[in-house]
Parts: C-alpha cells; sequence; structure tokens
C-alpha cells in the first residue's frame, strides 16, 4: 500500500481539491506571494491572510531522479520510477512523478498535470506536454 | 581572532563497525584520545560541545556526555546543524573562548548508524512518501541532475571524486574502506538512484571523532607539542527543501567560504590541500565551484584528469573521506586538516601550509568552512 499522506486541518483542502480534479495551491493576500506546501503564513511577508487557487495545469521539469532500487516497499514493485521537481507555470514547485520514458526526461521541459487515483489516493503527475 | 585560537589534540575511535558501543562511550574514547594528543589533563576542560547523534534522538545529550567524561562545563550542549556540525561548534568554541567564556573545550562527535539504525538516512519527505520520494541519497541526486543538464557535467567527473578518495583512503590503515577504484570500476557500481550509483553514496559507519580547542597562549602554557592555528571560520545556510529551493546548483557554500576565506586573509590559490565534506561526490564538486576554486559550472572539468588526487593540482580528502575513511558526518575531514598542517598524514602533501575544510548538512542546507595554517 502506498504511504498515505498525513491531512491535517491546514492540508485538507489540497487533497479534497485533488480528489474534486484540482490542483489546489496557496496564494497570499496580503503580497501576492503564491506557494506549495500548505502553510499557515506567506513565507515571504508573514501574513496569515491566504487563499486557495486552482492551478492551470502547466508547468516545468526543474529537476529528475530515478530510484532503482526502493526504500520503502511499497515500491519495491514499481522501480525503476522517476520522481521529479515540477515548477507550475503560476510558480508554487512541487514533488511528483512524470508518467514518460526515462530517456525523454530533461529539465526545462514542459509538462501537463494529470490526476491520477492510485490506489485510492489522488495525486497530481505530469505527462509531457503535447504527449499523451 | 586570526590564528589565536588552535585545535591542540584530536582523537578518534576505530571507524566501521562497533557493534555493543553507544555514541556515548564513543564520544568518551574520542576525547580521552584528544586530550592525550594535546597532552592536557582533563581536569583542564570546561566546555563540551557534542553533535547530537543523528541515528537516536537523547534530550539533553550534552549533559549525558559531559557526565560520562565528567567535567563540569561553564558552556556547552548540543548543536544540529546535521553535517555542518562540527566546524560550527569548533566556531562556537573559538568565539567563546575570544571572549572569555570557557578555556579548553572539547568538540566531539559519534554516531553507530551502521551497527544501530540508518533510519535517518533513509526517512520519507513528509506526504511526499507517496510519491516515493525517500532518502538523503534522492535529494543529491536531485541537484546532481540538475547540475549536469545545465552546465554538461557527466558521471565520469563525479567518478573522479570517488576515485580519488578511495586512492587516498586504501593508503589510510585507519579507512573503513581501504580498496581503490578506477573510473571503470566506478562506471560498474550498483545504481542506486540515478544518476548515483553506490560509489557515488558515502559510508554508513559507526565511530566518534573529537578535538580540543584552546587559545594559542593558553597551549603554550600547557606545553601542548603540536599545536595547528585556526586562521578562519565561517558558515551559510539556506532552509528552503530541495524542492522549493529557487537555484539548486548554488549552495549557502559560498557565503561560508566567502567569511572564512575573508577572516583567514587567504584566497583559494593559497590553499594547498582540502578536505571537503563528501557525503556524496557532487557535494565535492559543487563545493569546489561555490569555495571559487573554479567558476560555477567547470567543477567536471576542474575535477578530470586525476586533479584531487595526491599529486594533483590541488589534492583533497587525503585520508578517504566519507567515501573512504568513515561516513562520520564531518569531523574526521577536521582531524585530516590537522595532520595535514602537522605533517603527519598517510597521504602528506608535501610542504603544505593552508588547508581548507568544508562541513555540510541535510540536502545542502547547511554548510560551515574551516581554514587551518601553521605555527
Amino acid at each position: 500500500m502506498l504511504p498515505r499522506p498525513e491531512v491535517t486541518p491546514l492540508t485538507e483542502p489540497y487533497w479534497s481539491g485533488l480528489a474534486a480534479g484540482e490542483l489546489r495551491f496557496q496564494r497570499c493576500h496580503a503580497c501576492g506571494n503564491a506557494w506549495l506546501p500548505a502553510r499557515d503564513q506567506c513565507p515571504r511577508c508573514l501574513s496569515g491572510s491566504r487563499t486557495w487557487e486552482v492551478a492551470s495545469g502547466g508547468g516545468r521539469i526543474i529537476s529528475w531522479v530515478v530510484y532503482r532500487q526502493a526504500v520503502h516497499e511499497a515500491f519495491a514493485e514499481r522501480v525503476p520510477y522517476n520522481v521529479a521537481i515540477v515548477e507550475l507555470d503560476e510558480g508554487p514547485r512541487l514533488i511528483t512523478n512524470v508518467d514518460a520514458p526515462e530517456e525523454d526526461l530533461a529539465i526545462e521541459l514542459p509538462v501537463r498535470l494529470r490526476i491520477d487515483e492510485d490506489d485510492g489516493v489522488f495525486l497530481p503527475r505530469f505527462t509531457l506536454a503535447g504527449r499523451r | 581572532m586570526r590564528g589565536d585560537v588552535v585545535i591542540a589534540g584530536i582523537g578518534h575511535t576505530a571507524f566501521g563497525k562497533l557493534p555493543g558501543r553507544s555514541p556515548t562511550s564513543m564520544n568518551v574514547e574520542a576525547v580521552r584520545n584528544a586530550l592525550a594528543d594535546a597532552r592536557v589533563e582533563k581536569e583542564a576542560v570546561d566546555a563540551v560541545f557534542v553533535k547530537y547523534p543523528t541515528s537516536g534522538h537523547v534530550p539533553m545529550y550534552g549533559q549525558v556526555v559531559a557526565e560520562a567524561l565528567g567535567v563540569q562545563p561553564r558552556i556547552g550542549g548540543v548543536w544540529d546543524q546535521g553535517g555542518a556540525t562540527n566546524i560550527s561548534m569548533l566556531s562556537f568554541a573559538a568565539m567563546a573562548i575570544a571572549h572569555g567564556q570557557c578555556d579548553v573545550a572539547v568538540v566531539t562527535t559519534a554516531d553507530n548508524p551502521r551497527t544501530g539504525t540508518r533510519q535517518a538516512y533513509e526517512r520519507a519527505w513528509g506526504d511526499d512518501a507517496v510519491f516515493g520520494w525517500f532518502g538523503t541519497p534522492a535529494g543529491y541526486a536531485m541537484i546532481a541532475r540538475r547540475h549536469m543538464e545545465e552546465f554538461g557535467t557527466t558521471h565520469e567527473h563525479l567518478g573522479e571524486i570517488a576515485v580519488a578518495a578511495r586512492r587516498h583512503g586504501a593508503a589510510n590503515p585507519d579507512a573503513q574502506l581501504r580498496s581503490a577504484i578506477t573510473l571503470e570500476d566506478f562506471a560498474r557500481s550498483r545504481p542506486v538512484v540515478d544518476p548515483f550509483c553506490r560509489d557515488d553514496c558515502c559510508l554508513i559507519s559507526d565511530g566518534a571523532a573529537a578535538i580540543v580547542v584552546m587559545s594559542k597562549e593558553r597551549a603554550r602554557q600547557l606545553g601542548v607539542p603540536a599545536p595547528v592555528p585556526v586562521l578562519g571560520f565561517g558558515q551559510g545556510q539556506t532552509s528552503w527543501e530541495v524542492a522549493q529551493r529557487p537555484t539548486l546548483t548554488e549552495t549557502a557554500a559560498a557565503v561560508s567560504a566567502r567569511t572564512a576565506f575573508a577572516m583567514a586573509g587567504v584566497r583559494p590559490e593559497d590553499v594547498d590541500v582540502a578536505q571537503l565534506y563528501d557525503c556524496f561526490t557532487i557535494t565535492v564538486l559543487m563545493t569546489l565551484e561555490d569555495y571559487g576554486f573554479c567558476t560555477k559550472g567547470q567543477g567536471g572539468p576542474f575535477v578530470a584528469g586525476g586533479t584531487l588526487q595526491l599529486g594533483g593540482g590541488l589534492p583533497v580528502n587525503t585520508s578517504g573521506g566519507l567515501l573512504s575513511e568513515t561516513g562520520m558526518p564531518g569531523m574526521q575531514l577536521v582531524l585530516e586538516g590537522v595532520r595535514q598542517m602537522r605533517g603527519t598524514s598517510a597521504n602528506q602533501v608535501a610542504g603544505a601550509r593552508t588547508c581548507v575544510v568544508s562541513n555540510q548538512g541535510g540536502i545542502m542546507h547547511t554548510h560551515s568552512t574551516l581554514v587551518l595554517g601553521q605555527e
């Protein structure tokens, strides 16, 4: 079984958003900064006044790795698998997986959001933009 | 305060598998050896700085170690910057000595992740575990990938770092891993998390290392036989996790080195030998860039052709580093810096007068720099 995210009052809108087909991030009412993962205060201006916005779904690969051996038993059958850092068009960055052959992966490649239900968890994953 | 404080003594335990030894017991052994090396009686010690054991948190661990040493410190405690901790604690000890807060400090570190638990190095990164995002090696691999694609750094460049460390470790009788490798061996080692294979990653080791720190004047009064002056130190940190870090290929090493080099009055070209934290090969390559030994992005060409080996342009990790001597987080590099300045290394760089040492923690979150010289 995949490790379960620990849903807290702070992160609940993020996870329920994914179940509803939306990738949400936080934006500061005071300074306009946008970020993930969820925080109580804006890390730029420290304001606690914030809202959730829905990501457009576009982004680019900042970097990526391929696990050749599993650290956790849930991934024993999945190796090799990639983990990537993706920066959304709106600015926030997240850890994710990109559904693409590893020989096609490269930094700065544009990607497109695809929300997957995997083992009962709705996850924000990405595909290479312009491909299926 | 350049040169006003010295490292008076160094000590360590065996490195590798030490079943049945607690971190406290290993700390005591390393401190005992460091005091013997300095020829200083325990009664002179009035400060105890301890790195927390990564494998198992113990509250108020500084007091636990001080009690085991039978020392009632004027100043001390536990510091946590991951692998940057040891040089940082040395820096705080030096500043405390310079300001009359203490007289003779011991700085010590011990852990037993090899026979104990290595869980600390394989942990999940919060909710991102659901994507399979686990472990320290993958964090560094993420940085290495970015560096390779941005600057054309190759896995063979990283191999140069491992080959140098393994050659030096093979000649060090105290090293845990004493087998030299070639670039071909490196390329064939077991894949772990691309772009890293096994030989990109440091050892997992039990063991302890300690130093005795005091003023130059006090060392003279006590008849310390081989004090090594601390010329400069500095620190730098980023708080951002890898995924949130605006730039993956530049680190706080640059800030840390600027502070330390300015204090010491040295430039990279004045450095004869370096001990650079090598938890993973990429760490050395990026530290060389951030310290100004070459420009950003040129670390690969800089290390190519054996530059880092004894006899090369800048011998690095002459005791084998974390890749070959012991995976202990950082203090062994300080000890080797002291040996190079004393002229007693197993891989002595002839005529070396200035040594720089780096410590680094987290996923390149924390950094500290030490510049050592000669009397």
